[in-house]
């Protein structure tokens, strides 16, 4: 008798977690729906009383956003793309290659992920300021070419290959790029996928740095683009609901399409070396 | 079979030239920063250096000294601490919460509720901080309206310098405890079922248990945890970017909050970057004490 009840409490708090969770997110899709004025009603309505798609109008047709998001998705394809090859390149090197200096070098890398970002920020724009990069994608993908915390990811993975496929590759005559390309790369492609989300997410939803770097409105990405309609558009609060469910949305979708890889990632990364 | 002296130099050429593009990127958009921000942090490098480098002159100390006695610093640096250190125990907490739940015998439609919690922490911060924004409106906002069944009154959530950083701190654990939730939930399925079964044995409850099994076997994942959950949450920045712009008052201006205006619109970039360093220098001083904890609790 006692293990129902305390069968029935576990899960209504779980619910109840779960509907708290939920709710600024369902609200803001709601509001979003809703007329102009409608949602500041009292009490806030939680449904629309008759569903509108103009916001979502005029953040395509007036306010740009289908400029923004085209931004924000060629920012974050380049860096993943980029990224995980260069990551992958060194993540393999650290786990498979015994040359000198190896374990201090990834000592050293692994240290410096204490220092935060923000540190290099003044003088990396000051930097691809006088290459003339400010304003262009370039200097929007340029702090995400090379991640340590990629490579960490890669090599935890590549150092449980076994040693006798790489043997048995270079005894078939196979080069190092070779080997990386056919045995490596193909046997990485679980660990790559999650680095690819991990990847994709953050640059998607990174605000900070191109927030600094893109001055000119064409170049914003959709987190800037929000954060400066805000500004703006304070008062109208369906339109702003609107223009946050395009923001939130694609990475939700990759998110429940993948997350799998997504919850690996996080388990692998947490574990102590 | 030991490889042949050729072998292994062509072996060493191969690695350096797979690491060669992570070491350039990292050597020259990381490391020189870093280097350069404390180069910039000894300088008056601000509006008059940016159109003409020969404005620049080393000042020494200079920078920090004026920091140290600037009070908008101390109270950024006041706020910072609020949050990390009242934010990032409540969040380890309501992550470890979750986990024991989700990994309890009890709980059923484990994935479906992980998912849902771990959802927030996929979204965009910027995007959440608009729509919080709104969730707090004293008068129309979602949130006192449902406390107002409760018979609170109307609290001006983000207007009032009281309840502005604990509104901060509430949507960053709203947002952020799924993350740290999965770290807990990987660490207690490492945790050998039999210990559980033989304190059973013994007559210990699950109060018991928890003391004597879980936390210390989770005392590793705990310390991991709360360092990356420190590091985070001392890089405060775009919640009060978004929701207050630091007011009321200053009572939400962080650190960074103030870098970013010192070094991007007013261009005083040698005291920003001596802002950064400070900060650091904090994060530092926190990761290191937590390592030491680690070696002394752990093996």
């Amino acid at each position: 008798m006692r293990i129902r009840t305390s069968h029935i409490v576990m899960n209504v708090a779980l619910a109840v977690i779960a509907i708290a969770t939920l709710t600024p997110a369902l609200w803001m899709v709601s509001a979003s729906f809703m007329a102009p004025g409608e949602a500041s009603g009292s009490p806030p309505p939680l449904i629309p009383r008759t569903p509108t798609l103009e916001h979502y109008v005029a953040l395509g047709e007036r306010l740009h956003m289908g400029r923004y998001f085209l931004n924000s998705l060629i920012i974050a394809s380049v860096v993943t793309l980029v990224s995980l090859f260069i990551n992958s390149m060194a993540g393999f090197a650290f786990a498979k290659y015994a040359f000198r200096g190896r374990d201090r070098l990834f000592r050293v890398l692994l240290s410096a992920m204490v220092i935060p970002a923000q540190v290099t920020m003044l003088p990396l724009f000051l930097m691809l300021k006088t290459m003339g990069f400010v304003n262009t994608y370039a200097g929007a993908v340029i702090p995400g070419l090379a991640s340590i915390f990629g490579i960490f990811l890669i090599r935890q993975f590549v150092r449980s290959i076994p040693d006798s496929f790489l043997e048995a590759a270079r005894m078939d005559g196979a080069s190092d790029f070779k080997i990386y390309r056919s045995v490596i790369l193909p046997l990485c492609r679980p660990i790559l996928m999650t680095l690819a989300l991990f990847t994709f997410m953050g640059t998607w939803n990174d605000f900070m740095w191109p927030l600094i770097i893109m001055n000119d409105e064409a170049r914003y990405t959709l987190p800037v683009a929000l954060a400066n309609l805000m500004g703006e558009h304070v008062l109208d609060l369906e339109l702003m609901m609107a223009g946050s469910v395009v923001t939130i949305i694609p990475v939700v979708i990759l998110f429940l399409s993948f997350q799998r890889h997504y919850v690996r990632g996080i388990m692998v990364g947490g574990i102590k070396e | 079979m030991r490889p042949a002296p050729g072998h292994r130099r062509s072996q060493t050429a191969a690695a350096w030239l797979f690491l060669a593009p992570a070491l350039t990127a990292i050597g020259i958009f990381f490391a020189i920063p870093v280097l350069g921000a404390l180069v910039l942090s000894f300088t008056d490098f601000d509006i008059y250096a940016l159109a003409d480098l020969g404005m620049v002159r080393f000042v020494g100390m200079e920078n920090y000294l004026r920091i140290l006695d600037t009070p908008l610093f101390w109270t950024a640096l006041k706020n910072t601490f609020y949050f990390v250190l009242v934010g990032g125990p409540l969040s380890v907490a309501v992550s470890l919460g979750t986990a024991l739940m989700l990994n309890s015998k009890l709980s059923r439609f484990k994935t479906l509720f992980r998912t849902i919690y771990f959802l927030p922490v996929v979204t965009s911060l910027v995007a959440v901080a608009v729509v919080w924004r709104y969730l707090y409106h004293p008068a129309d906002g979602l949130l006192n309206h449902l406390l107002s069944w409760f018979g609170i009154g109307m609290i001006d959530w983000l207007g009032d310098p009281t309840y502005a950083m604990p509104a901060i701190i509430l949507m960053a654990v709203w947002k952020n405890f799924g993350y740290n939730m999965l770290i807990f939930i990987a660490g207690l399925q490492n945790i050998p079922d039999d210990l559980y079964e033989a304190a059973h044995l013994d007559g210990a409850g699950w109060w018991r248990q928890f003391v004597d099994i879980t936390l210390p076997m989770l005392a590793p994942t705990t310390v991991f945890v709360v360092m990356i959950t420190v590091i985070g949450y001392f890089q405060l920045f775009a919640e009060p970017y978004v929701m207050t712009q630091g007011g009321p008052l200053y009572a939400t201006t962080s650190v960074v909050l103030l870098m970013y205006e010192q070094g991007f619109r007013w261009w005083n970039m040698g005291h920003a970057a001596a802002i950064a360093f400070i900060l650091f220098a904090i994060i530092l001083i926190f990761t290191l004490a937590q390592i030491a904890l680690q070696r002394r609790t752990g093996q």
